[in-house]
């Protein structure tokens, strides 16, 4: 599989990969795309990556390991959920920050939050198996 | 939707009253376990931390659910829709007594476990996740009871189930595989069903939230027709196979024995009664009148599986595969709770005490199994045949599994006495003798059962061969571990609940009559998740 011409593109592939990823999760509330489409593109990246580089240099790359990043996402999807609680409405319901931003409309909300959380336990879960199977093919 | 300038008119559709921040507990159980699943385990290599965070978390969540508890009781039934949608569109959530109740008995056994694995679990299995599993598995139990959508409790049984897997495979041995293995494909074609027949449902219907299903089968013309007849007997086959009644009750036995002791201890206590909460959930509130043609089915199975599950106990002399067959005699007698309930004259009588058995069942049986870690600890083996000269070592902890031991063969003054006089009781007055009867015997063959254990390894002086007066001394695996209070507080505190339930009845009889009165008469579920009006 590490043929120079693989190795050469992957690190660029993998970036744009993630990039896309990014793209999907943000335009995910109202058009195809979200957290979970998101976070699998994302660690496909990471097991592109992982394929051409050694999964070492990806675990280098991530900083946190996968278990982290996909509990890391847990917990702010599920605290997505409390910001109600502050505003005397029930579990989940969104809310809105809308504001112009130099004339281009930009909405935040827990929505985003949780699509967010939901991005990185996909990459966390899926990537930490995909970096599995790939170590224990290199052993 | 943001963004748009239409003025809309939020009142359809969505709920513009105020929540009191008190129903906030509904969610509360399943939200601290959540995020503190979450917590551990982004701290999973910290593994001095994980002990103190995960139970200080247990903790808080046994307070939350009894504050559940507390609030249920003294406002009657309470819901919360998800995102303040209108049932039956937005995931409605309600804790009504019987919920209630099991998730605060559950949440009590959880912290138990997370105490007692404090010693059991070694610091590899808690680099596996040990704590954050335990915790998302509480996630998931606690859902189940509380959820009032149907297809909100497939997401929350696939959330215990997985974490379920992760405890079971905990440490990686061979043996563990090859339970986790048959454990895993029965689990995988159970849950199946179970979308299956929600799937038919949803089609028949066009709903999920369960008190809109049961007005909408309570007014169907002929409820007994053939395509809710297959859901039905989906739903009973997909339960039966998570409570482990015969005939699908196979996989407990074998997987049971594989994993730490602490893990087997919660897995006993709690994953079979949330089939069986199931059972009563889906039956006695939302197909009353598939329960009327099932009964017999029902009966008949109960029957089977408390014969079962009392001669495969007799015949182990592993214990941990003994207290499993324990486990399924107990299902038979909820199931047989269920099957009675279909007598509207009874039903309140006959679902109580299932509820009552389910809540004594949860804690004596995670109870006897840590009794099983600990005789490992102090005798070496969790083999009849290598054991002996316990009581010798140990005369208080002989004290306590002989309370146990009574317990679980309802015998009085103990917990497990109350249930099985009102699940008998119940089923005589429904005129199905048969049932009474193997409820009876049942027990009379789990007190030989529990017997057997108690006189070779407590009473006998050795292993066996040892000659009459003699004494053997045999060594525990792990003695050291046995001057710690994290082995014996846990043991402590469920076993003081066993006694308090057998001495004290009348408040478990009152919680789990409310529990059945709000299954059995399910206006006020009903009234719960649709506002008045309902």
């Amino acid at each position: 599989m590490r043929t120079v011409i693989f190795r050469t593109i992957a690190p660029y592939l993998a970036a744009l990969m993630v990039l896309f990823s990014i793209f999907v999760l943000l335009r995910g509330h109202n058009e195809p795309g979200g957290g979970f489409i998101g976070g699998l593109i994302a660690a496909s990246a990471l097991a592109i990556f992982g394929i051409a580089c050694g999964v070492a240099s990806v675990r280098r790359a991530i900083v946190f390991h996968p278990m982290g990043i996909s509990g890391f996402g847990l917990f702010i999807g599920a605290l997505a959920g409390v910001v109600s609680f502050f505003r005397g409405q029930a579990f989940m319901t969104s809310q809105w920050l809308i504001f112009d931003f130099f004339d281009v409309e930009v909405a935040l909300s827990t929505p985003l939050v949780f699509d967010i959380g939901v991005y990185l336990v996909v990459v966390g879960a899926i990537g930490s198996i995909a970096l599995a199977l790939e170590e224990r093919e290199s052993d | 939707m943001a963004g748009s300038s239409v003025s809309v008119d939020y009142a359809d559709a969505m709920i513009t009253t105020p929540i009191a921040a008190g129903d906030w507990l509904i969610v509360a159980p399943s939200l601290i376990t959540m995020l503190g699943g979450a917590l551990c385990l982004m701290l999973r290599k910290h593994t001095d931390l994980q002990p103190k965070l995960g139970i200080t978390l247990l903790g808080v969540l046994v307070l939350a659910s009894f504050a559940l508890l507390v609030r249920v009781l003294d406002h009657g039934v309470i819901t919360m829709v998800m995102g303040n949608w209108l049932p039956p569109f937005g995931i409605a959530v309600t804790a009504d007594t019987l919920g209630a109740t099991l998730t605060f008995i559950g949440s009590v056994v959880a912290f138990c476990a997370g105490v007692f694995g404090m010693k059991t679990v070694s610091n590899s299995g808690r680099r596996y996740g040990f704590y954050p599993f335990l915790l998302l598995l509480m996630t998931g139990v606690c859902g189940s009871f509380l959820t009032a959508d149907i297809f909100n409790l497939y997401v929350w049984f696939e959330v215990l189930l997985i974490s379920s897997y992760g405890l079971l495979i905990l440490g990686n041995d061979r043996i563990q595989l090859d339970g986790a293995v048959k454990y895993g494909v029965l689990n995988l074609v159970g849950t199946n069903l179970f979308l299956i027949a929600t799937g038919l449902l949803y089609g028949i219907f066009g709903t999920l939230n369960m008190a809109d299903i049961a007005i909408k089968v309570a007014e169907l013309e002929n409820p007994a027709s053939g395509t809710l007849a297959t859901v039905a007997a989906l739903y009973f086959l997909a339960f039966a196979m998570k409570a482990a009644a015969f005939p699908v009750n196979f996989w407990l036995p074998a997987s049971y024995h594989t994993p730490n002791i602490v893990v087997s201890a919660v897995f006993a206590g709690l994953l079979t009664k949330v089939g069986v909460y199931a059972l009563i959930r889906i039956f006695v509130l939302i197909l009353p009148a598939s329960l009327g043609y099932m009964a017999d089915i029902f009966g008949l199975v109960a029957i089977v599986t408390l014969m079962t599950g009392a001669l495969g106990a007799l015949a182990q002399t592993e214990i941990r595969r003994l207290l499993g067959y324990l486990v399924i005699a107990g299902i038979g007698s909820m199931l047989a709770g269920v099957a009675v309930a279909s007598n509207s004259e009874v039903a309140t009588l006959a679902i109580s005490g299932a509820i009552f058995y389910a809540v004594h069942s949860i804690i004596v049986m995670t109870a006897l199994y840590m009794s099983a870690g600990i005789m490992n600890m102090m005798g070496g083996s969790y083999n009849l045949r290598k054991l002996g000269g316990l009581y010798q070592k140990s005369i208080a902890f002989a004290g306590v599994f002989l309370i146990l031991a009574f317990a679980v063969s309802g015998l009085p003054p103990f917990s497990g006495f109350w249930p099985k006089i009102m699940l008998v009781d119940a089923a005589f007055k429904d005129d199905r003798f048969w049932l009474g009867a193997a409820i009876l015997v049942s027990g009379f063959l789990t007190t030989l059962a529990m017997g057997r254990i108690w006189i070779f390894a407590f009473w006998r002086g050795g292993p066996e061969g040892t000659p009459d007066g003699k004494s053997v001394e045999v060594s525990g695996s792990s003695q050291s571990d046995l001057a710690s209070g994290a082995i014996w507080l846990p043991l402590g505190i469920l076993t003081a609940l066993v006694v308090y339930f057998g001495i004290q009845p009348e408040w478990m009889i009152e919680l789990s009559t409310q529990g059945a009165s709000s299954v059995v008469d399910p206006l006020g579920y009903i009234r719960s998740v649709f506002g008045e009006q309902g």
